[in-house]
């Protein structure tokens, strides 16, 4: 066995150690192991997936010497591999471009804890993206859900405590929904372990009464999930999540935490369920309607709006809404487009999100659209990034936001149903429009300068390496992602093709 | 008129709305406010909020009936939720009976669990053997809610108040004294002992018999709990501070993580696993499930404890 295969093991292992080191390191040792820690487990993940992807198969490794049915199991393939890497990418540029706002915002003694909680959710995040494990998913579904809380109230200001206890109610319903499912599913299959799971299930399916439970087992997971990745009725806790957050807590909650719960999902449905159980329950017309309801209505939110974070964070209701509508079309090009658009509004987002409190920072740290007047002159740097993320996300040709938008046109067209083709099309069409409304109102605010109330010696451009640079990086990936779209789907349908 | 409205409301679009809880909620109190001015302020962040347009937009939906659809939305959503979930029961197949393969797992662990992971205890060769990685998990849940109550709970210049004495003494962990008393401290004596004792025989039996390092560590830290309450904190930080309960749960942490590595590893890799099993019954068994149950079960005392001191008194010990 090659020595590359115990990499995603490692990546766990060494992530949970980090987190208890960072506990009792101080809190700039803290912060400074945890940025080298992200970069040197960016290239192990890069490592898995240059190794899956020369090999051109997935491998399972057996967590102790107990294999498939009987100990836990991870598995690692080309998508699971990218994903990994890719979010490794976002954390680190994270972590490295929101240093400086963490230690203004947090206090002192309190920082490596700050850190420490980022460590646990790395390890949370990698093990759910490798796990073959329903109940290891659960496990580590529950560090992510008390992470993402401890890094929302770390600002220890009255609107992050009560965001925090909101997205905590909202995330324990999730969880506990998550669990009901799980549990009914283990009654009916007997088996945690994803594969055996699917075995089972393809014999249950033929028994109509069977099938019923196990439909109503998958929607209440389906539910509990949804909840916890904001789907349309379930994404009111976003605005104050996302809008009152220190800068990496926000970036990280909305580009990486919901996604991995989305991504789980995904993993259930082809992994644990089976994809061709899967399509003959009604649940993903439901998320198809839902995720289409869902981009309609976060963008209104998003118009109406009153400051640039909420409006940024009902966006990202929008996003999700995309995200699940690929879901409900099914389909190898609907999964595709669905997780393509999972890692093109992650880069979006968290550069979204990195960005406007250096234009608040300008303008008398305040985010009401009204004090953002000329803000990007003030700041051109973060400018520059917020124009290329707003670009992004209304889906201008170039950049990631127009590629996924393609992606889900093309799945549309191959559902083969003249109603969905509409639907999709419609909504993809309002909700650009609708991005493009708010987006470019905010453009023109932050740009525009009718006072002349910029001076010579105003213009404050940022030239700290350690902001720019990440920012570049999450620049640089959105292109990629935009102009070379092809490599990057490709290799979504050949891990999709491992999946099944 | 109706154009110059809208040009109205489009401009107030463009502007953003005005933030009625901003300068409310934002930062921690001024350590040189007095109680007057905070009482004014209070008083001038509830007349905001009610000027608003939105908020009395609530605030009428609250007068007439909101309150009323929500909680009747809320049980019809219950009644409904426990209805789909009786029904799946009711569709479930009979344990064991229509689909035997269910049972392919279970049966496993009960007929050579002994043999496999040489535990007396089936269940702890199950969560600490064949299943370790979501214990490893779970214990890693623990250590994530100390940290989150640390953050919420622990004293720093942002989460006091500044009126409270001891404001200026945040560093000094002194204070709150527990009031001592009589009976207490008597009953304590005689008790505490048994407790702790009773705490380390769950942990060391955890491999042979019900326990294990979740139960035991449990028994251990509201050990501690009591100890705290009958002699009073300044006994306990004679000998367990901040710095203690870090490392202990550090080193647990770290040596849990590392040994179940070195398992994961030698197992996939199908390499000779150098970790002794015992034999079955005697307090040495069960290769690695003693020393993870120890680790574990010093986690669960100092996070009981640390949840406990947290509340009481927005530290730990120590400095």
């Amino acid at each position: 066995m090659d020595f590359i295969r115990n990499f995603p093991m490692l990546t766990v292992i060494l992530s949970l150690f980090s987190g208890s080191l960072c506990f009792v390191l101080k809190g700039k040792t803290a912060r400074n192991y945890t940025i080298l820690y992200e970069i040197f487990l960016l290239f192990v993940c890069g490592t898995i997936l240059w190794y899956t992807v020369t090999t051109g198969q997935s491998f399972t490794y057996s967590m102790g010497e107990f294999s498939a049915p009987w100990g836990n199991e991870l598995r690692a393939g080309i998508l699971e591999a990218m994903l990994a890497s890719f979010f490794m990418v976002i954390m680190a540029a994270s972590v490295l471009a929101g240093y400086r706002f963490v230690h203004t915002d947090i206090d002192e003694s309190k920082v490596n804890l700050y850190y420490a909680l980022l460590n646990l959710m790395t390890a949370a995040l990698m093990a759910i993206i490798w796990t073959n494990d329903l109940f290891s998913g659960y496990v580590f579904l529950e560090i992510l859900t008390l992470t993402s809380c401890g890094i929302l109230i770390v600002r220890e200001i009255g609107r992050t405590t009560l965001a925090a206890v909101r997205y905590m109610i909202m995330n324990l319903l999730g969880s506990g929904l998550f669990l009901l499912g799980l549990v009914l599913l283990y009654d009916l299959t007997g088996h945690l372990l994803m594969v055996p799971m699917q075995e089972t299930i393809a014999e249950m399916a033929r028994n109509p009464r069977l099938l019923m439970a196990l439909t109503i087992s998958t929607g209440i997971l389906t539910i509990g999930l949804s909840i916890k990745g904001g789907l349309f009725p379930f994404h009111f806790w976003m605005p104050d999540t996302y809008g009152w957050a220190t800068p990496t807590s926000a970036s990280i909650l909305s580009s990486l935490v919901s996604k991995a719960y989305i991504f789980l999902l995904i993993k259930i449905f082809y992994r644990g369920i089976g994809i061709r159980i899967f399509a003959l329950m009604p649940i993903k017309n439901i998320l198809l309607v839902l995720g289409i309801l869902g981009m309609v209505f976060g963008s209104i939110q998003a118009m109406q709006a009153g400051n640039i974070n909420r409006m940024v964070a009902f966006s990202s209701a929008a996003q999700i809404g995309y995200i699940f509508m690929g879901i409900g079309m099914g389909g190898t090009a609907g999964y595709t487009a669905a997780i393509f658009h999972i890692m093109a509004h992650s880069v979006t987002k968290s550069m979204l999100f990195l960005t406007t409190p250096r234009l608040a920072e300008v303008s008398g740290s305040s985010l009401i659209f009204h004090n953002l007047q000329a803000s990007a002159l003030r700041d051109r740097n973060a400018g520059l990034f917020f124009l290329i993320g707003s670009f992004s996300m209304i889906g201008i040709p170039l950049f990631a936001g127009f590629a996924s938008k393609l992606q889900f046109a093309l799945a549309a067209v191959e559902t083969g149903s003249t109603i969905r083709l509409l639907a999709v099309m419609l909504a993809l069409a309002l909700s650009s429009l609708l991005n493009a409304m708010y987006f470019i109102r905010t453009l023109i605010r932050i740009y525009s300068d009718p006072q002349g109330t910029v001076k010579e010696g105003d213009v404050r451009a940022m030239h700290r390496p350690g902001y720019n640079i990440p920012m570049m990086c999450l620049a640089a990936v959105n292109l990629f992602l935009g102009l070379f779209s092809w490599a990057v789907v490709d290799l979504i349908e050949r891990g999709l093709r491992m999946f099944g | 008129m109706i154009l110059s409205e809208w040009k109205k409301k489009f401009f107030r679009w463009l502007d953003g709305d005005y933030d009625v809880m901003a300068g409310i909620m934002d930062g921690s109190l001024e350590p040189d406010e007095s109680h007057e001015e905070i009482k004014h302020d209070r008083k001038e962040a509830h007349d905001r909020l009610t000027s608003s347009n939105y908020s009395r937009s609530m605030i009428h939906a609250e007068q007439k009936g909101f309150y009323a659809i929500y909680l009747a939305v809320a049980v019809v959503s219950c009644i409904a939720l426990i209805g789909v979930l009786l029904f799946a029961v009711s569709l479930l197949p009979r344990y064991g009976q229509e689909n035997p393969r269910t049972l392919e797992v279970s049966e496993r662990y009960v007929e050579k669990g002994l043999e496999e992971t040489g535990a007396v205890n089936v269940v702890a060769g199950m969560i600490l053997d064949y299943r370790a990685f979501d214990t490893l998990g779970e214990s890693h849940v623990l250590f994530t809610a100390l940290l989150c109550v640390m953050i919420l709970l622990r004293k720093d210049r942002k989460n006091m108040d500044p009126h409270y004495e001891d404001y200026y003494l945040i560093g000094d962990d002194t204070y709150y004294p527990v009031s001592k008393d009589m009976i207490m401290h008597k009953v304590g004596m005689f008790i505490l002992p048994s407790i702790f004792l009773f705490g380390i025989y769950i942990l060391l039996n955890g491999q042979n018999g019900p326990g294990g390092g979740f139960s035991g560590g449990a028994v251990m830290g509201a050990g501690m709990i009591i100890f705290s309450a009958a002699f009073g904190f300044d006994q306990v930080d004679r000998f367990f501070t901040m710095k203690l309960s870090m490392i202990v749960t550090f080193v647990s942490l770290t040596f849990y993580c590392f040994a179940k590595g070195y398992v994961f590893f030698m197992g996939a890799n199908h390499l000779e696993n150098h970790i002794p099993k015992g034999i079955p019954g005697a307090i040495l068994s069960g290769g690695l499930i003693l020393p993870l149950d120890i680790a574990v079960g010093f986690v669960v005392a100092c996070t009981m404890f640390g949840f406990f001191s947290l509340f009481w008194r927005g530290s730990i010990g120590g400095d």
